[in-house]
């Protein structure tokens, strides 16, 4: 559909009205890319462009991909296009894509930590010391508990963190490749092989089933009980993300944020800053029963499809824990194939589930382990990479 | 982006036009909705529909496939779902024969057996391949229904299924759909599907309709029901959307729902007719279980009230 039936002065129009308004998009934070930008220039001389409600859907079906977006383009859409004489004006406010987002170069950061007095004071604290003379630095640092390092050990830390790697195989698919030892016959390739010499069958060729890792949702406590450890685990999960492709991450304080976009990006300071912009109650409250509600509501089913294993990393301190806290819990219990608590309270030896809200989330959990130091961590990958039990076990267990 | 003489004959001319054809075929569209179908007929493209289960994103192709006098090709997505299911297959058993007829004829020319069991007639065409081939009614309407069920790696395969509109087979070469077929893609968001397949597309999503237009839809998908039923119905369903459910019921819930109630030949609403009806509206145990008691009483007045 070309748009060359038109008068050349209204197409010029068109062009300058679509191009300022995916300009206007994009600056709002929607991807637009130029394809889109062609897409509705052939789009809006096929219907009548006297008629807004229309104009608005076709531009919607063209700019907006992701649900999420649909709010955003309606305020631009009802911005931008209130009077024909005004969104000139407002072209001229909105920057160019790329002076508007010019990137933080990614090692600055850490050249200015490099540079500047070390983030954390050495914390006198002695709750564990565990430090031996015949222990070597790299065990010290092992062993040693994310909340009490100084400056230094948290960069070894982190490094140690992102040369973590999960193994990768570990779900059966229904897909097949071709495999010397798999079950199924591969007629086709056995066929094409056997017209090399003729029509005689001479190798028989197989398939296996594709194996591939199972998808992990984290479930991330940001409340400010949790804020030595946040850090540490969004590295964490960031570097298993880079790994393996199904990895969502989700924030929690006293609301649900989805990061796993943000924590997509290569660098992990470029992706641990836009995870903090996502979020607004970084460090404040907590409400447990209240996230994992919205969690099971609105992400449950898009995540945790394939059988996901569920790491929830919290303290479980919860102020209003009631029978909702339990409802919830066993919800995502029975939605996911695993569900893994992660609570750093567990390193005091002499820790009992006394808080509420810890007893309510118990019994709905397969495995609960401590995780905070990098010993830990190592199980805990140690304990992914193992085969999984079989799938949907809970649901032979009545509903609590 | 071309369209053919012959089938752009039977596409409507406007956005009126097609919302006019889908109510003929008793689909009571949204403006939007028809919008975006008009559109992605005009320009080629597929459409993407996105949307909680229930609220009609498959039965438009139905209707538009219906309507527009063209086949409907349904290819229905599930975990695992690959190349030999969705576009084609040899049909090996009867390549074996053939070979076996070779040999028992005498004939040992490699290239003619090659070109041979490797023709048309082995071929078992699945959807995709069907949907690319020259119709006399005109270019079928291809449904890719919950797209979001099938895994990556079919989802990656697509996307030159969708912008080129052909297939690459080894031992046949490239067959290239003389005429783009219509796509519908619908999704119900199990899963996210990725950008670069949804930028080949137009997207909308698709909601819930509004009181009016679904009372609409139940009076003219439940004929023998009565004015009053039909209202409390849809009432009754609107606010039920309001509430906090795991699992809120879609249009396709409402028609079940006001035909079980017209079957049982109810007039009205009653709490005790509701109760039995409502694995009809619900689905999840734990929604259920909300709506005895107060929860109940509170929608039924609602649905009830100045009738």
């Amino acid at each position: 559909m070309a748009i060359n039936h038109l008068a050349p002065e209204q197409t010029e129009q068109f062009a300058d009205n679509i191009v300022g308004f995916a300009r206007a998009l994009r600056a709002a934070g929607m991807p637009v890319g130029p394809g889109a930008v062609i897409d509705a220039m052939n789009a809006l001389p096929v219907i009548d462009i006297g008629n807004r409600a229309d104009v608005f859907t076709t531009l919607e079906a063209i700019f907006v991909k992701r649900h999420e977006h649909a709010l955003i383009f309606k305020q631009a859409f009802n911005l931008f296009f209130r009077a024909s004489e005004e969104w000139k004006h407002m072209l001229d406010s909105v920057p160019l894509p790329d002076q508007a987002k010019k990137k933080p170069q990614a090692g600055a950061r850490r050249v200015q930590e490099a540079m500047s007095q070390p983030r954390m004071t050495e914390t006198p604290q002695h709750q564990e010391q565990d430090l031996r003379l015949s222990v070597s630095d790299k065990e010290i640092l092992q062993k040693k508990d994310f909340a009490q390092m100084s400056a230094a050990e948290i960069t070894e830390a982190l490094r140690a963190i992102e040369r973590m790697r999960l193994p990768q195989a570990e779900l059966l698919t229904r897909r097949h490749r071709p495999d010397s030892r798999g079950l199924r016959l591969d007629l086709r390739r056995t066929l094409r092989a056997s017209l090399r010499t003729g029509g005689d069958i001479i190798d028989i060729h197989r398939l296996g089933r594709i194996e591939k890792p199972a998808p992990i949702v984290a479930l991330l406590d940001i409340s400010g009980s949790m804020s030595e450890y946040t850090r540490l685990f969004l590295h964490f999960l960031h570097a298993i993300g880079d790994a393996r492709k199904r990895v969502s991450v989700f924030l929690f304080g006293t609301r649900l944020t989805n990061v796993t976009r943000a924590l997509r990006q290569r660098d992990p300071d470029e992706a641990l800053a836009s995870c903090s912009a996502a979020v607004e109650d970084w460090a404040g409250g907590t409400r447990i029963s209240a996230s994992l509600h919205n969690f099971n509501k609105l992400w449950a089913r898009r995540v945790l499809s394939q059988g996901a294993i569920v790491l929830l990393i919290s303290d479980g301190l919860e102020r209003e824990a009631d029978s909702k806290l339990a409802f919830e819990m066993d919800r995502l219990h029975r939605s996911c194939r695993r569900l893994i608590w992660l609570n750093p309270l567990l390193r005091f030896g002499g820790f009992e589930a006394k808080a509420q809200g810890i007893k309510m989330m118990l019994p709905h959990v397969d495995e609960f382990r401590p995780v905070h130091n990098l010993s830990s961590i190592q199980e805990l990958i140690t304990t992914l990479s193992r085969p999984l039990p079989p799938h949907h076990r809970s649901l032979i267990r009545s509903a609590a | 982006m071309t369209l053919s003489a012959n089938s752009s004959s039977a596409l409507p001319a406007s956005v009126d036009a097609m919302l006019e054809l889908l109510t003929s075929r008793g689909y009571l569209a949204e403006r939007s909705l028809a919008t975006v179908t008009y559109l992605s007929l005009r320009m080629g493209r597929p459409l993407f529909l996105e949307g909680e289960a229930g609220v009609g994103k498959t039965e438009i192709a139905k209707v538009l496939s219906a309507a527009l006098g063209r086949k409907l090709i349904r290819l229905q997505c599930y975990e695992g779902l690959d190349v030999s299911s969705a576009v084609y297959e040899w049909n090996s058993a009867a390549q074996m024969i053939a070979i076996r007829m070779a040999e028992a004829a005498g004939d040992t020319d490699r290239e003619q057996l090659s070109s041979d069991i490797f023709a048309d007639r082995y071929m078992i065409k699945r959807p995709l391949l069907q949907a690319l081939e020259p119709d006399v009614a005109g270019p079928p309407v291809l449904l890719i229904d919950e797209l979001d069920r099938a895994d990556e790696a079919f989802e990656a395969y697509l996307l030159e299924i969708l912008s080129d509109f052909q297939v690459t087979i080894p031992e046949f070469g490239t067959v290239k759909a003389p005429h783009p077929p219509i796509v519908i893609i619908t999704s119900n968001r199990t899963r996210e599907i990725h950008d670069a397949l949804k930028r080949r597309c137009l997207y909308h999503w698709v909601d819930y309709p509004a009181a009016e237009r679904e009372l609409a839809i139940v009076k003219s998908r439940v004929p023998g029901i009565s004015a009053k039923l039909s209202q409390q119905v849809v009432r009754f369903v609107q606010a039920l959307r309001n509430q906090d459910f795991y699992k809120s019921p879609g249009v396709a819930e409402t028609i079940d729902w006001a035909t079980a109630l017209s079957e049982l030949d109810a007039r009205s609403l009653t709490p005790q007719v509701v109760g039995d009806t409502l694995g009809a509206l619900l689905k999840y145990q734990d929604d259920i279980t909300r709506m005895q008691g107060d929860t109940l009483q509170k929608v039924l007045k609602e649905a009830t009230s100045e009738t």
